[in-house]
């Protein structure tokens, strides 16, 4: 028991494996299939919360734009599904049967070359990945190779956000504008609107945000890892040492963008359309709040920020329609004020030291010493030459690799 | 905070709500709880709605907060009076209306998430919603997956027709066709030039309108130009005008772009003594906001305006005001909402049953005589049978009505060489 308790407060793969039995489990369990849905919907945001701690957390690239890469990959899937939807038959009250039904209603009469290669599924699931990928490195390499960083490189997506909304508002016979894509119905065949297509794509959604979890602790394990680590800290001392700052950061911004990529496809799946409203500011600064509300170091804090977050929106939405809004800004105002790091700074500064309590009896190397390094920003420039050492993710990681408890060696 | 009020005043039926609500409508009888018995619930409630032996409960999805709150807060005090008049006046099959309000925050995302919750969830009997084309596309899927019934108040570009869905605002060709031929027949009006927001309504009316004017009148369209939303520069536009000098404006131009454009249209000189301009998106809620002054003497082509002179509009203001406040104005579309619930009403008690399958096939020749804009008709398409009318803007703020369509216009929403 003992054991278990120090393993459950040390080791990372714990955490997550907290976090797979609430999602597989107590979840699916507890909720009716519609609160599943809903759920399955704020599942799709932890991809962008999972992708900020890497990139803000991490990389320390703030990005207010991760809305328009959300965006990209929910359009691509759209797309898909769009022209699946719009079959000669079911559309033959248009003007010219065959084309989505906004694009008749701005009187084009052909679908566009662009729209074509979308009638596959290989190129959508592609697109997904590949779309927000490759604008990511088009506008990192921009930037990070000309050392724009910090809140100059934050105002930038901003006015990519907007650049981008007002794209698919303004070219809306290509894109369906304001409305976005709408009335999705099958996918290759699968109708995605039953409860059974939901349950399975509830859990295919959960087995990605995991996949995306452990690829990114990879990521954190790996000398490349440690490095964005050491660039966020001193960015001048990497580059001193040799290194090319730039492309480490282009590739992490890739990396978060991809990983919205994917969550916007999902959430076009579970969801049933796309619009543009997922792609703007006001969203994209709201991607950044889960990451923050749920502690922007931890990747497990991301997913439980993000639930957080969005249980609060509906649930006060729901019992307070005229001022919800309100309750809203006092739980932002109340978790920045009262935690700092997020749920996961909570659990780094009471629930571990309480879980560690009897332990610290035991003549065993000190391990209260992580709690102690969960980000104070102070002590960040103290601690920046052992990068390592002061990410919670890494400390008891590293640690249990010697004492050979963690599971996840293996 | 209001909803609060709100829903205390639905529960309280004071004596000068009931007999307004009586008033109001002289259909009704006197019905009672012995309608609720005659009606019982098992037999009027066979797919598990929520409807109880002395309640129905329905849902209301507008936005509350956002963008579109300033648009919609008109529907939802017109939802609210009409169904308090209504509980006053004995319910439905006996059956008092019970409210979910739900927010769809101007964000179309929202919207298909509350009204996934209002059909699945509260197993509402009818939804009272929506406003932007943007989220009935939204919400327009769950509604028929679901088998909800929608009222839906907003004028809007058609295209759409959906067993779920009773459009009690006019579809495009019911507010165009007749309003144009009135500047062509009345004003001489021979070239047009066309403006809109840059969104599915206005370049979907336009389109209607082009044909309209090109194809079946033979007449010239000098010009037509889209703004994003929101869009507040507008002199170039104005340029252009004084430029090619049209007989007629035709301006479908929404929201707050619409401040912008009547005042720098006025600061450039354009005013009705030069210009005619015909407009189908400024209603008395617009007008709050570009102020009457800057605008009078322009057209609107609406089929509700406040100051419509007819008994049942004299009471649907008073009874308006009376409950919010006597600076309350009364727009096109707060009329149609209006509509909704008392459509609804009728629908279930000619069904005698509050099946959403039975209301959607009993709705069609559905007549509502106490109409604020004199009668309506369910056309077997779910849209309404109305009148158009014309109104000069003045420079309070208000409306002089100057022309009415003879007859009611059929409803239309997918007009044959308009596409």
């Amino acid at each position: 028991m003992d054991k278990f308790r120090r393993w459950i407060a040390s080791s990372d793969m714990a955490s997550i494996v907290v976090l797979a039995i609430v999602v597989f489990a107590v979840l699916p369990a507890t909720t009716d299939i519609f609160r599943l849905n809903l759920i399955g919907k704020y599942l799709t945001y932890a991809f962008v919360a999972v992708g900020l701690v890497m990139l803000w957390g991490y990389g320390g690239i703030l990005s207010l734009g991760q809305g328009v890469f959300f965006g990209l990959g929910g359009y691509c899937m759209a797309m898909f599904l769009k022209l699946e939807a719009s079959d000669p038959v079911s559309t033959k009250i248009q003007s010219t049967p065959g084309i989505p039904d906004f694009m008749d209603w701005n009187q084009l009469t052909a679908l566009p070359f662009w729209w074509e290669p979308f009638r596959h599924l290989p190129v959508a699931l592609i697109g997904m990945l590949v779309v927000p990928m490759v604008l990511a490195a088009v506008i990192g390499f921009a930037m990070f190779k000309r050392r724009v960083g910090g809140v100059y490189f934050a105002i930038i997506t901003q006015a990519v956000a907007m650049i981008i909304t007002v794209l698919i508002i303004g070219q809306q016979g290509y894109t369906g504008g304001v409305n976005g894509i709408t009335d999705l119905k099958t996918m290759l065949g699968w109708d995605i609107r039953t409860d059974s297509a939901k349950y399975i794509l509830y859990f295919a959604n959960a087995i990605l945000l995991f996949v995306a979890i452990f690829a990114c602790r990879a990521v954190q394990r790996t000398k490349l890892g440690t490095l964005l680590l050491a660039m966020r800290d001193k960015e001048d001392r990497v580059r001193f040492s040799g290194y090319d700052v730039a492309n480490f950061k282009v590739f992490v911004f890739c990396l978060a963008a991809t990983l919205c990529g994917v969550g916007g496809a999902m959430f076009t799946l579970q969801v049933g359309f796309m619009s543009p409203s997922f792609v703007g500011i006001v969203p994209s600064i709201e991607m950044v709040i889960f990451a923050a509300v749920g502690g922007r170091m931890s990747l497990v804090g991301a997913v439980y920020g993000t639930l957080l977050v969005n249980f609060g929106k509906t649930y006060f939405s729901e019992s307070f329609p005229e001022m919800w809004l309100f309750l809203m800004a006092a739980l932002f105002i109340g978790v920045v004020m009262a935690f700092p790091n997020g749920l996961a700074g909570l659990w780094e500064s009471y629930v571990k030291p309480w879980l560690l309590r009897e332990r610290q009896a035991v003549p065993v190397p000190a391990p209260e010493k992580t709690p102690a390094v969960a980000e104070d920003p102070s002590e960040a420039e103290a601690a920046s030459t052992r990068p390592v050492a002061r990410s919670p993710e890494h400390a008891p990681a590293s640690k249990n690799r010697s004492d050979g408890v963690d599971p996840a060696v293996a | 905070m209001s909803s609060q009020d709100d829903r205390d005043d639905l529960q309280s039926t004071s004596r000068r709500n009931f007999s307004k609500g009586l008033a109001t409508l002289p259909l009704i009888g006197m019905p009672g709880l012995s309608l609720a018995a005659k009606y019982p619930t098992a037999k009027v409630n066979t797919t598990k709605l929520a409807v109880t032996d002395t309640e129905v409960t329905v849902g209301q999805l507008h936005s509350a907060t956002g963008t579109m709150a300033i648009s919609e807060t008109g529907s939802i005090q017109a939802e609210r009076l009409a169904i308090e008049q209504i509980n006053a006046a004995g319910g439905v099959l006996g059956r008092q209306i019970k409210i979910i309000q739900e927010d769809g925050a101007s964000d179309w995302p929202t919207f298909a998430e509350k009204s996934k919750k209002l059909l699945v969830n509260d197993r509402v009997a009818a939804v009272f919603g929506c406003w932007t084309s943007a989220s009935r596309k939204a919400v327009l899927p769950i509604f028929e997956k679901e088998n909800g019934m929608l009222y839906y108040p907003t004028f809007y570009e058609g295209l759409e027709q959906s067993k779920n869905v009773i459009y009690t605002g006019q579809e495009a060709t019911q507010q165009i066709l007749w309003g144009l031929d009135w500047v062509m027949k009345e004003k001489g009006a021979k070239s047009f030039f066309l403006i809109g927001s840059d969104y599915i309504w206005p370049r979907t009316s336009n389109k209607i309108a082009r044909k309209h004017i090109e194809n079946f009148r033979h007449l010239k369209v000098v010009g037509e130009e889209y703004y994003p939303l929101g869009h507040t520069n507008f002199n170039s536009l104005i340029n252009k005008i004084k430029i090619v000098k049209p007989d007629c404006i035709y301006a479908i131009v929404v929201g707050g772009s619409n401040v912008a454009f009547y005042k720098q249209m006025k600061a450039a000189g354009v005013t009705s003594k030069k210009q005619l301009l015909l407009t189908i998106s400024v209603t008395e809620d617009e007008l709050l906001g570009i102020g009457g002054e800057n605008c009078d003497g322009f057209y609107a082509c609406m089929k509700y305006f406040q100051s419509l002179d007819n008994s049942n509009n004299h009471k649907f203001v008073e009874a308006f005001k009376a409950k919010y406040g006597p600076k309350a104005v009364i727009g096109d579309v707060t009329q149609a909402a209006y509509l909704g619930p008392w459509l609804w009403k009728f629908a279930v008690e000619k069904a005698g049953s509050f099946d959403i399958d039975k209301i959607a096939k009993a709705s069609p020749g559905i007549e509502f005589k106490g109409a604020p804009e004199g009668y309506v008709k369910i056309h077997p398409n779910h849209h309404l049978w109305s009148k158009a009318r014309i109104g000069e803007i003045q420079s309070d703020g208000q409306f002089k009505v100057v022309a009415e369509s003879p007859e009611l216009i059929e409803p239309n929403p997918f007009p044959k060489g308009y596409q």
